[in-house]
């Protein structure tokens, strides 16, 4: 079964079809990658499935269960973490604390009853700060440990976000556009991330990038979304051969 | 020591102005109200029911942080997503509601809310100061304190920073923000009760007590508007220019927190202590 099915979706935004009649489905350990001119629809796509737009039509199911009768909020309680295409951080508040707050959906502790350290509570912070150290060690964040987010370099933040997204330990990882603001270092270190992501976290990655080199790299499979439509899918390097790919990207 | 203590003042109606604005975006012209509100309950408690100050201190808070959830349970929540103005208008609104049935309740008179501390000026490091001035001083620094632990080292506090910081980001990481714009009033409303009585020794209870707003949305400008410090750094200003002024050009008193406040934001636009904008396109 796939870990994601996503059928026949749409959004219009008034006369926009910005996606329209979309279906494809993500299986579990892969990294499956959605590429297209700009405008195409791909981050609404992943706003659909975040669950922030309602589409007009068509269906989302996560691990065999309906998706779109879960509200924005609930998606990353049902093990769905995303990065955004232009940084949705904390930015006044620390790389360590971004990376805790990631870990919210986790708390089983009330918010209140933390505030009279109870014993159980205490135990229950040690563990998600434990957590998050792991991700701190995976994405070699300990020099940025104690900053403040907005003071960092973009590279940074981006890791960052894609850190606070790991926190969450989800089963299907959104990534809009990870690799665009990074230098060449840098995306050679998040290739590394996906593909450690994949085989030793057991997490599953659906990502939108613009970056053919890592795209070709670390994906699976490809999908070519062109205004609204998905006009080809498969292979990566299949996928550059289409003529319809070519066109749809030569004629943007 | 005056101007300190009525600048204390300022600067926590201020900060329930700021508290708000940052998590909410709504800008609370009630707050003022609020205050007045805090003093009424506040000599109800201590003069007709004769309770002692500080259990009168303690149930003003609770009741106050209940009068704050429950605005924004009732009055705010409904129009959440309406353009600014619509939450403006709404705390306007609320102002003269408050005020309204504040002067159905108290009636127009002014009362005295008697505090423990004494008039007699004490010698405080070489410098003379009233007990009473003290208080406010040592009350607004130990709250200011608290609010400082609660949101830096608190998951709580932490949590609702973070839904003020990026109201999407925290919707998506499971942060209650509905619940968390609640808790914001709560507090901002117990911050303003606190204010209520702490002015006591400075002013008397009567309705007019609203009109700190004036000065306390002046001080939140200074400060930045958005920053915590800088709403009681705001307060403080104005309350120590005030007195300077007062002493020398009696007349000129009213209208100096309004000058601090146009030559500060010649020299700093975004006020003292306020946040580089424009971050993202
Ligand atoms: N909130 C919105 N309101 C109106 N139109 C929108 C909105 N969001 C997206 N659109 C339109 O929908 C279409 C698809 O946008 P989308 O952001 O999904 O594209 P994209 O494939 O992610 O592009 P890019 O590569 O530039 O990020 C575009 O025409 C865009 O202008
Ligand atoms: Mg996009």
């Amino acid at each position: 079964m796939s870990l994601l099915r996503v059928e026949n979706l749409s959004l219009w935004f008034g006369g926009v079809r910005a996606v329209d009649g979309v279906s494809f489905a993500v299986e579990k350990g892969e990294v499956f990658t959605i590429i297209g001119p700009n405008g195409a629809g791909k981050t609404t796509v992943i706003n659909m499935i975040s669950r922030l737009l309602a589409p007009r039509g068509g269906a989302i199911e996560f691990d065999g269960r309906d998706l779109l009768s879960v509200p924005a909020h609930g998606v990353i309680g049902r093990g769905i973490a995303r990065t955004f295409q232009n940084l949705e951080l904390f930015e006044h508040a620390t790389v360590m604390q971004n990376l805790l707050l990631g870990r919210h959906a986790h708390r089983t502790t009330g918010l209140v009853s933390e505030l009279l350290f109870l014993p159980r509570v205490r135990a229950a912070e040690r563990e998600h700060r434990e957590r998050v150290e792991t991700v701190i060690d995976f994405l070699d964040l300990h020099r940025h440990r104690d900053s403040m987010v907005a003071g960092l370099p973009y590279g940074v933040r981006k890791i960052v976000e894609l850190g606070r997204a790991l926190a969450a330990a989800p089963r299907l990882l959104l990534l809009d556009e990870p690799a665009a603001g990074l230098n060449p270092e840098e995306t050679e270190d998040l290739a590394f991330w996906i593909e450690d992501m994949v085989a030793d976290l057991g997490i599953t990655i659906l990502m939108v990038e613009h970056d053919l080199a890592l795209v070709n790299e670390v994906s699976d499979r490809v999908l070519v979304m062109n205004q609204g439509q998905a006009i080809a899918h498969g292979a990566p390097a299949e996928v550059q051969r289409d003529p319809k790919v070519i066109e749809a990207y030569l004629g943007a | 020591m005056n101007g300190l203590a009525v600048g204390a003042i300022y600067g926590l109606t201020a900060l329930g102005f700021v508290l708000i604005y940052k998590a909410t975006e709504v800008v609370n012209f009630a707050q003022g109200d609020l205050l007045m509100l805090g003093a009424f309950i506040a000599w109800t408690l201590v003069v007709p029911l004769g309770l002692p100050y500080v259990l009168a201190l303690v149930l003003t808070i609770a009741a106050m942080a209940a009068v704050g959830a429950g605005l924004d349970r009732f009055v705010m929540r409904p129009i959440i997503g309406q353009p600014h103005f619509a939450g403006i208008m709404l705390t306007i609104g609320l102002a003269f509601s408050i005020r309204g049935i504040a002067s159905l309740v108290w009636g127009p008179q002014e009362r005295g809310l008697p505090t423990p501390f004494a008039q007699q000026p004490r010698n405080v490091g070489g410098v003379l100061v009233q007990e009473s001035m003290l208080a406010i001083a040592a009350g607004t620094a130990l709250l200011c304190a608290v609010l400082y632990l609660f949101f830096r080292h608190t998951r709580l506090g932490v949590a609702m920073q973070a839904a003020s910081q990026n109201q999407l980001a925290a919707y998506l990481m499971a942060i209650p923000v509905k619940s968390v714009f609640t808790l914001t009033w709560a507090i901002a409303a117990a911050v303003s009760g606190i204010a209520g009585v702490l002015i006591a020794p400075l002013l008397a209870v009567e309705l007019n007590l609203w009109i700190i707003v004036l000065k306390g949305f002046a001080a939140a400008v200074l400060g930045g508007f958005g920053s915590i410090p800088g709403a009681i750094l705001g307060g403080l200003l104005i309350g120590v220019a005030e007195q300077l002024v007062g002493v020398y050009e009696p007349s000129a008193k009213g209208i100096t927190a309004y000058v601090v406040l146009l030559v500060v934001l010649f020299a700093f636009p975004r006020g003292l202590l306020g946040e580089p904008q424009g971050k993202r396109v």
